[in-house]
């Protein structure tokens, strides 16, 4: 499905690397089951843009914006959450 | 005690006849609140997720006279539960709960600031097709940031009623009303998705959303600012610190007018009483039992209520859940997960609903940990006995200049030490028998809100009848007991001298163990009636003294630190402090967490383990402060 011949290779990365303020567009959620599935009740679904808001001291856990609410993860859980950068 | 708990007895068993319903919704959308306004009831409510952890009926009474049994239950995003308190909300529409009917209706309660993905829930609910009407909560908040929806189109949708309402504000209730009056119809919506597949669910809500025209509001602005500041790196935690400072100094010193005016009523009123009454054995009762006893424990209720009323802005506002964040990285290094957090906040209050509240979390393991360690928090009934003790032996000198005293940075001071038993503790265990895999931590953060004097009014009445109540029942009756065991065995018709009374050799009985922590039989006698609650020691020792004293001077509780500074040596008092600060002294507290454990082994585990850390710290502490090793 990729015409990927004059476009550079999009960088994947994780919602844990977002910083404050940036936002990306979720792809996958690499997660057991379970959690893959309250993640996507809370509105971490694939296709939706996250933000990366504010946080505790360190930037562990930090809150992020999706799908109208606000939500505190893990930097553990972020980590699993892989994220597409829409530049 | 379970005057502890904000109304979370079991429910009374329906009346045969009445139609049951239940109140459905996502987490923090107002069920609670629609509740309390239907039924007249006080459910507690709160601004994060998570409050409602049991199911609780209420009767609501219609217009044509009509009565309807209302249900309200634990939020929920979806039907298929992950904790103990889903479940409740699933068993509870499935008629599983003994004397909770299988509802007639649903009132699906949905945050209309929040729709697109609120609906989601419609689908399973609307699909169990029991007859529902789709309430949209919060129109106020709608209207305020410009979002709207048509509900007669998204009615056609669901076929099903729909109304926006705003259950704080009363707004919209006579159409629940009438939806309860008329005649329930099974909706037939136009279409529903897989409900198993989340991302078409949430696909069938956006378009559902769509046709009905809904326009999503503006972001919070308000939240989004204050979040800059209490989440900013450096700002938060030194606003967090700031907060915790101010509540402890203002408990402290704050208070202490109130509770002077309350010292000095009952005085009065016991030397008016006094004066008037013949010179009988039971002036002396009334005077030093009722007076002394439950006399000295009142005169705290002044700092109970601001704590409460700190308690309820925190919880009110929205910022427990930022502080449940910023404390995270703590709680992860316990091996608990962040959502341990608020249950262990709530117990600075009273560990009973703490405990109720770890019903939020997933894994029993991480479950059973938070209930193990809820009761090193520094619960309510804690505070008159630190600030009698501390009032008594540390003399007030500013810290941190008017900011701090020494006295309210003592009491802070025992307030970590119990938070630090309690992650100590967590580590042992989430080491040893409770290890577990870590369950992700998700917390869902609410907007900012106003709290309303009416809610914290609320809250503050319905605390000052429990403090009451639990001190004309549970303290009333150890007083009078007391009283009694001080005076008998009677000897040629006259009482014996204390020593040789009852209570005196009881307390006799058990000095030889006690010794060693620094403290004589009355502290022993003390110690023993507040196995019941540990405020009875303030009573006990009120009772006492009262009986010390000259009959005609019992209800001055002046002399009460005077009394107790003649009991206890400086060290005798830090290790009092120390073992108040460990010991598991609550009955209702092993109840509860006998009942949410399934059996005796936590609570006595949990028992053992506090009284061994009670007696060896505060054997340590006597020994330091005493300086003989
Ligand atoms: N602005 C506004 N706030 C509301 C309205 N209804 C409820 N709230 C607030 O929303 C918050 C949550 O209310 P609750 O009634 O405790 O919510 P709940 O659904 O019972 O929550 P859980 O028991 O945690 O699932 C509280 O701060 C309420 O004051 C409303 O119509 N408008
Ligand atoms: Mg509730």
């Amino acid at each position: 499905m990729q015409m990927g011949v004059n476009k550079r290779p999009r960088r994947r990365r994780t919602l844990a690397e977002l910083r404050r303020g940036e936002q990306a567009v979720l792809e996958r959620l690499d997660l057991p089951e379970d959690t893959a599935r309250r993640l996507m009740e809370l509105g971490f679904l694939p296709g939706q843009m996250v933000a990366a808001a504010g946080s505790a001291p360190g930037g562990d856990p930090r809150v992020f914006r999706v799908d109208g609410s606000e939500v505190a993860l893990r930097k553990e859980t972020a980590r699993h959450l892989q994220v597409r950068f829409s530049d | 005690m379970s005057a502890c708990g904000h109304g979370s007895g079991p429910t009374r068993t329906a009346v045969a006849g009445r139609k049951t319903v239940a109140i459905v919704g996502p987490p923090n959308s107002g069920k609670s609140t629609l509740f309390n306004a239907l039924t007249g009831l006080r459910q507690k409510i709160a601004n994060f997720p998570g409050v409602t952890v049991e199911h609780r009926s209420g009767t609501a009474r219609l217009s044509n006279g009509v009565e309807i049994e209302v249900v309200d239950l634990p939020g929920v995003y979806s039907l298929d539960p992950r904790s103990e308190d889903e479940r409740i909300t699933r068993d509870a529409l499935r008629g599983d709960i003994p004397g909770v009917p299988k509802p007639e209706a649903i009132l699906l309660i949905l945050d209309a600031t929040n729709l697109g993905r609120h609906l989601m829930l419609a689908a399973p609910v609307l699909a169990t097709g029991v007859p529902t009407i789709v309430l949209l909560n919060m129109a106020d908040d709608l209207r305020k940031r410009g979002g709207g929806v048509e509900t007669e189109k998204l009615a056609r949708q669901l076929d099903a009623p729909v109304a926006l309402v705003s259950a704080t504000r009363g707004e919209g209730l006579d159409t629940v009303r009438n939806f309860l009056a008329g005649q329930f119809a099974v909706p037939r919506p136009v279409e529903l998705p897989v409900l198993q597949d989340v991302p078409r669910c949430r696909e069938w809500s956006a378009r559902v959303g769509a046709r009905a025209g809904y326009q999503a509001p503006a972001p919070p602005l308000w939240t989004r600012r204050l979040d800059r500041l209490f989440l900013h790196p450096a700002a938060g935690p030194l606003i967090f610190l700031g907060v915790v400072i101010l509540v402890f100094q203002t408990i402290f010193t704050g208070a202490r007018p109130l509770m002077d005016g309350v010292e000095s009523l009952i005085q009065l009123s016991g030397a008016w009483m006094g004066n008037r009454l013949p010179d009988a054995w039971w002036r002396a009762l009334l005077l030093e039992g009722v007076w002394g006893g439950v006399g000295s424990v009142v005169v705290f209720l002044p700092q109970i209520l601001l704590l409460f009323f700190f308690i309820g802005i925190l919880e009110d506002s929205g910022y427990l859940a930022r502080a449940a964040l910023i404390a995270d990285r703590t709680m992860a290094r316990a091996g608990l997960q962040g959502k341990s957090f608020i249950p262990l906040l709530s117990a600075y209050a009273c560990a009973v609903p703490a405990i109720l509240a770890t019903r939020t979390i997933e894994s029993r393991r991480d479950r059973i940990a938070t209930i193990l360690i809820a009761p090193f928090m520094t619960c309510s009934a804690r505070l008159p006995v630190y600030t009698l003790i501390i009032a008594a032996f540390l003399p007030e000198r500013p810290l941190l200049g008017p900011i701090l005293g020494t006295r309210a940075a003592a009491l802070l001071g025992l307030y970590v030490l119990g938070f630090l038993a309690a992650v100590v503790t967590a580590r042992l265990l989430k080491s040893s028998i409770l290890k577990s895999d870590r369950t992700p931590f998700l917390l869902e953060m609410p907007p900012y809100r106003w709290p309303t004097p009416r809610s914290l009014g609320l809250r503050l009445l319905d605390r000052a009848k429990a403090f009451l109540r639990r001190a004309g029942t549970v303290i009333l009756c150890v007083a009078i007991a007391l009283w009694f065991l001080a005076h008998l065995p009677l000897k040629d018709g006259k009482a014996p001298s204390i020593q040789n009374s009852l209570a005196g050799m009881l307390g006799r009985t058990i000095e030889p163990v006690i010794r060693p922590l620094g403290f004589n039989w009355k502290i022993g006698v003390g110690l023993l009636t507040s196995l019941a609650a540990r405020e009875v020691i303030v009573g006990t020792l009120g009772t006492l003294y009262g009986i010390e004293a000259a009959p005609e001077k019992a209800a001055e509780a002046v002399g009460f630190e005077k009394a107790l500074q003649k009991d206890l040596s400086p060290a005798g008092a830090v290790a009092l402090l120390i073992f108040f600060a460990f010991a598991m002294q609550c009955m209702s507290t092993l109840a509860v967490v006998r009942r949410e454990t399934g059996g005796w082994k936590w609570p006595a585990i949990q028992f053992a383990y506090m009284s061994l850390l009670a007696y060896a710290g505060s054997f340590l502490a006597y020994r330091l402060v005493h300086g003989g090793f």
